[in-house]
């Protein structure tokens, strides 16, 4: 029964100040329009500087086979390499090109001919893709050659082997329907992590808490009263979310909407849990920001949201074990695009549920009434 | 009877002694004065007594119950304002009695008649639907004392109740403390201000967390040859080896 | 000045003080660069694979081979038959599913040539692009590697060299981007919650009435933040080069001048935060959360900004990160000097101007 006037209490706190229900609302919708358009690794209109110190037909031919392949943009035609470089420096190229002398001559005389490719690497992903990618094209070029020069019978060339890729669940490689629920997760990740954090603390700090502390409430109790209103909070913004998807971007989970809130809820109690806990080891509400903004980072990057986490080493693939996100990441795609059913699902279920369980015992047990 | 018994209450911080075994005992309706320089141990030892604090060794009984291990019973029999104002402040005034009336378990039909009652007692009815925050000092306080008494407790403690309030203000709030006393309602008061303590029907002085003198302030004054509580207490306080901070 | 001085001093005793705050603010930029250094990379490896082998033959199994072989996957099922494929990726327990229909090497010797079927999750578009591509050239080595040398070599041999990073580290790209976010929230968090706090604790009028002028109260505290800032900057860098193999190619002078300006724009961020939140909660929020996701999303630090649509790489130009992430890059890895930064550096530093500019105002106008 205490219960019921604590969350009267807590609601009219966050009601009634000036700025946090602005957020709450705001923040999502603003985010969501916005972000999930930025997450895009496809590599295109790679810009190309030229160094051809051949000018034959067959290099122009091969420039002219370049430029329609799609992927690149002449950017500069370059005297030399030390000027083609030095574009690249200024990040007005990102690629090099460079054609030797006698390349056409080479090529049609003794058949074999050599180019030199230069990709700014910075960025692994972009310049190994990149040089692959011209790397392709040279070699289809030299295919091209080849035929000309001596034509076979098609289906002759021994063993050929063709892959032919079937894309499920996202056949159209939309990047939204990877980004829209990852940022969901963020969302609810920031904000049912972030307020709880400064809750408590924020008590401490203005000295309500001794008053609160001198009554009879029960530790659960309390914790409790500061658990849901977060946790009302969070399936509001979660449901934001899934309209905001629903009609700006089309995306229509395929499994059960009831599967998506159970697992919305579960992580919701584990991330507040974790926030209340962290709010209570606190002193001041700057260091619960610190230590919270420390683990939603890590939460974040570290659990499968934009890198995959197989590309991670074993030590810091095992913390995506204990780090309820990546659970709750992996289910939200999988009911989202996959129609994954509660079946399917059951091991995250059960994690998140070991998630929720610890946070909040931990929190319960953090939370002192006697110093 | 007694409502407040100690026995040798300690509360050590490191080598640092705040309160050093205090035995004292505090009888039914009494209004008694806690008094002593800053720093000589008044809020440990009154955080002890109402749960807040764990001691380090010694004992107290409040209301009847152990501080140690009945912490929760001796929280319910008690009331309890703070030194700092510590009520929610983005509450309005009778939210707040709505709130810790509803923790103490005040039956919930009962908290709109007794709202009514403490805001008429405190003549503070228009400011019924105020929020806290606006409030001048002198009547944070005199709400803080209605909150700690809205659950009529066996109990009530007040940590330097009239600290920053003009004189006139100050009488007024021991009024509320005299009419709460007439209840039945035991005072634990700590204060700085000597002519305060000539209001209490017992006053005790404490000078580096340990208890030098308690009695009535008459006998006080009489042991001491003293005009005042005042001079009782410079005299008392003089013997100080700690210094406040 | 003196009083200045006395005024700064006191601020870094304040802060020196609470060993708890000290401790997480030096301690948490070392952890974070050393976490995310190691362990995220946008490289897509051990992708997890299942192999539906109809086939059963010496080439099926010879592929499946170099593919549990290479780095890139890691062969976690064998399944019997193709309605198995649906619960596997429902249950997300592979990414990939390779499948060999029935006499795969035969129709590779006698027609020339097969084919194998590569069905992918694409959840994750990004990856799933890029270890179809890996699936591809195993396959195709196999089959290269399997033929008789062509009749006639017509060939053009690329020479492929990889600048700056040729081992394609992915700390090259990830390290200058988290220090980009970091410095810029942390600062700017700092800041703005230790003014706000002052005000809401009311010591920020005690300030205010002294004789010392506004201006130079702000200043005093944000210099012991700006040292802090400093010492952090310099253990991530040394925690970078020496840790995580992360060099400091270019010039030094350069890093640190594009550095101290980075610093003094979050402060400077921080500040105009400040003037703007009335209480702490809201300093923190918007300088530690609403930041959040436009730092880590549109600087360039997960995603290439030249990638994203114009009108996000036209908001991303607003983003101080980007600038230093781009500067940093310049100079640690691509091993430039201060010419190649100027423009990061001019525009840093009008963007500093500006929020000072702003935040004063904000700040005279709140004293009024």
């Amino acid at each position: 029964m205490i219960l019921r006037y604590l969350l009267e209490k807590e609601f009219k706190q966050i009601f009634r100040n000036r700025f946090l229900p602005r957020i709450i609302f705001a923040f999502p919708c603003v985010a969501l329009l916005v972000f999930p358009l930025a997450a895009n690794f496809e590599v295109r209109d790679i810009r190309l500087c030229l160094v051809d110190h051949d000018r034959s037909h067959a290099s122009s031919r091969l420039v002219r086979k370049i430029a329609a392949s799609g992927y690149f943009k002449l950017s500069r035609q370059a005297p030399d390499h030390r000027s083609a470089l030095s574009s690249v420096e200024s990040d007005e190229s990102d690629m090099v090109l460079q054609i030797p002398p006698g390349f056409g001559r080479d090529l049609v005389g003794t058949g074999t001919s050599r180019v030199t490719i230069s990709a700014n690497s910075v960025d692994g992903v972009k310049g190994g893709i990149g040089s692959a990618y011209l790397s392709g094209v040279v070699a289809g070029f030299a295919d091209e050659i080849r035929q000309e020069i001596h034509p076979e019978p098609a289906g002759a060339g021994p063993g050929r082997i063709e892959t032919v890729p079937r894309l499920r669940f996202n056949p159209h490689l939309r990047y939204e329907s990877m980004m829209v629920p990852a940022l969901m997760v963020m969302l609810l990740t920031m904000i049912c992590g972030f307020l709880p954090a400064l809750n408590i603390v924020s008590e401490k700090e203005k000295g309500t808490i001794e008053q609160i502390n001198v009554t009879p409430v029960g530790k659960s109790t309390f914790i409790l009263s500061k658990l849901l209103p977060y946790w009302l909070i969070g399936l509001l913004v979660m449901s934001i979310g899934l309209v905001i998807a629903r009609l700006v971007y089309g995306l229509v989970p395929l499994g059960s909407l009831g599967t998506i809130y159970l697992f919305a809820c579960l992580y919701i109690l584990a991330i507040s849990g974790f926030g209340l806990a962290i709010s209570n080891h606190s002193n001041t509400m700057q260091q619960a920001m610190f230590v919270m903004f420390f683990f939603v980072m890590v939460f974040n990057l570290m659990s499968g949201l934009f890198t995959p986490v197989s590309s991670m080493p074993e030590w810091a693939q095992a913390t995506t074990r204990i780090n309820p996100l990546s659970y709750f990441i992996e289910a939200m795609r999988c009911v989202y695009l996959k129609g994954s059913g509660f079946r399917d699902l059951q091991p995250q279920f059960l994690a998140l549920c070991a998630c929720a369980l610890v946070m909040n015992g931990w929190a319960v047990l953090s939370y002192r009434k006697t110093t | 009877m007694n409502v407040i018994e100690t026995e040798r209450l300690t509360k050590r911080f490191g080598d640092f002694v705040a309160v050093d075994r205090l035995d004292f005992q505090v009888a039914r309706g009494e209004i008694f004065g806690f008094l002593g320089a800053n720093g000589a141990g008044k809020t440990t030892a009154m955080r002890m007594l109402c749960g807040l604090s764990v001691p380090t060794s010694g004992t107290a009984r409040v209301a009847g119950f152990d501080i140690g291990r009945q912490t929760e019973s001796v929280k319910k029999s008690i009331g309890y304002m703070s030194q700092k104002f510590s009520l929610y402040d983005d509450l309005t005034v009778a939210e707040n009695f709505r709130l810790f009336g509803g923790i103490y378990g005040v039956p919930s039909r009962e908290i709109p008649s007794r709202t009514d009652e403490m805001l008429e007692l405190l003549d503070f009815r228009s400011e019924k639907n105020t929020f806290v925050k606006s409030l001048p000092l002198g009547w944070k306080q005199k709400l803080s004392f209605s909150i700690a008494i809205f659950h009529r407790p066996g109990v009530v403690f007040l940590d330097e109740p009239t600290g920053g309030v003009d004189p006139v203000s100050r009488r007024r709030f021991w009024e509320l403390i005299y009419e709460a006393s007439d209840r039945g309602i035991t005072v634990f008061a700590t204060t700085h201000y000597m002519d305060e303590a000539e209001y209490c029907h017992r006053a005790s002085i404490m000078v580096d967390g340990r208890i030098e003198a308690l009695d009535t302030p008459a006998r006080l004054k009489q042991a001491h040859g003293a005009a005042s509580m005042d001079e009782v207490f410079r005299n008392l306080a003089r013997k100080a080896t700690r210094r406040a901070d | 000045m003196e009083r200045f001085l006395s005024f700064a001093k006191k601020e870094l005793l304040h802060i020196l003080r609470d060993k708890r705050t000290m401790l997480l603010l030096l301690g948490m930029p070392i952890a974070q660069i050393v976490l995310f250094g190691f362990a995220i990379s946008t490289e897509v490896g051990n992708t997890k694979v299942a192999i539906l082998d109809l086939a059963r033959d010496e080439a099926s199994r010879r592929i499946e081979r170099d593919l549990d072989a290479s780095r890139y996957f890691e062969v976690v099922a064998h399944l019997e038959d193709a309605a198995e494929v649906e619960p596997l990726f429902r249950r997300g327990k592979a990414s990939l599913v390779v499948v060999f229909q029935d006499g795969f090497r035969e129709s590779l010797l006698r027609d020339g040539s097969a084919e194998i079927q590569l069905i992918a999750d694409a959840t994750d578009p990004n990856t799933a692009t890029v270890f179809l591509q890996y699936a591809t050239s195993v396959a195709t080595a196999y089959a290269r590697e399997n033929q008789p040398p062509a009749a006639a070599p017509v060939g053009i041999v690329p020479q492929v060299r990889l600048l700056y990073n040729p081992q394609l580290k992915g700390a090259y790209n990830f390290v200058p981007g988290v220090l980009g976010m970091m410095m810029l929230l942390v600062c700017a968090m700092m800041t703005s919650i230790s003014i706000v706090r002052e005000r809401e604790t009311g010591t920020m009028e005690v300030l205010l009435v002294s004789p010392v002028r506004p201006i130079f109260v702000i200043l005093a505290k944000m210099a012991p933040y700006f040292l802090l800032s400093c010492v952090n900057l310099a253990t991530v860098l040394l925690v970078s080069v020496f840790v995580l193999d992360v060099p400091v190619a270019g010039s030094l002078p350069a890093l640190v001048l594009v550095s101290f300006v980075y610093i003094l724009l979050a402060l400077a961020l921080g500040l105009l935060i400040s003037t703007i939140a009335a209480t702490q909660v809201a300093a923190m929020l918007v300088s530690g959360m609403a930041f959040m996701l436009p730092v880590i999303l549109l600087s360039g630090m997960m995603f290439p900004v030249e990638s994203m649509p114009a009108a996000l790489q036209w908001i991303s130009n607003a983003i101080p990160a980007r600038w230093y992430i781009a500067a940093v890059k310049d100079v640690m890895i691509k091993g430039l000097g201060f010419q190649a930064v100027a423009k990061e550096l001019a525009i840093l530093s009008g963007m500093t101007v500006f929020f000072v500019a702003v935040a004063l105002k904000n700040f005279k106008t709140r004293l009024e």
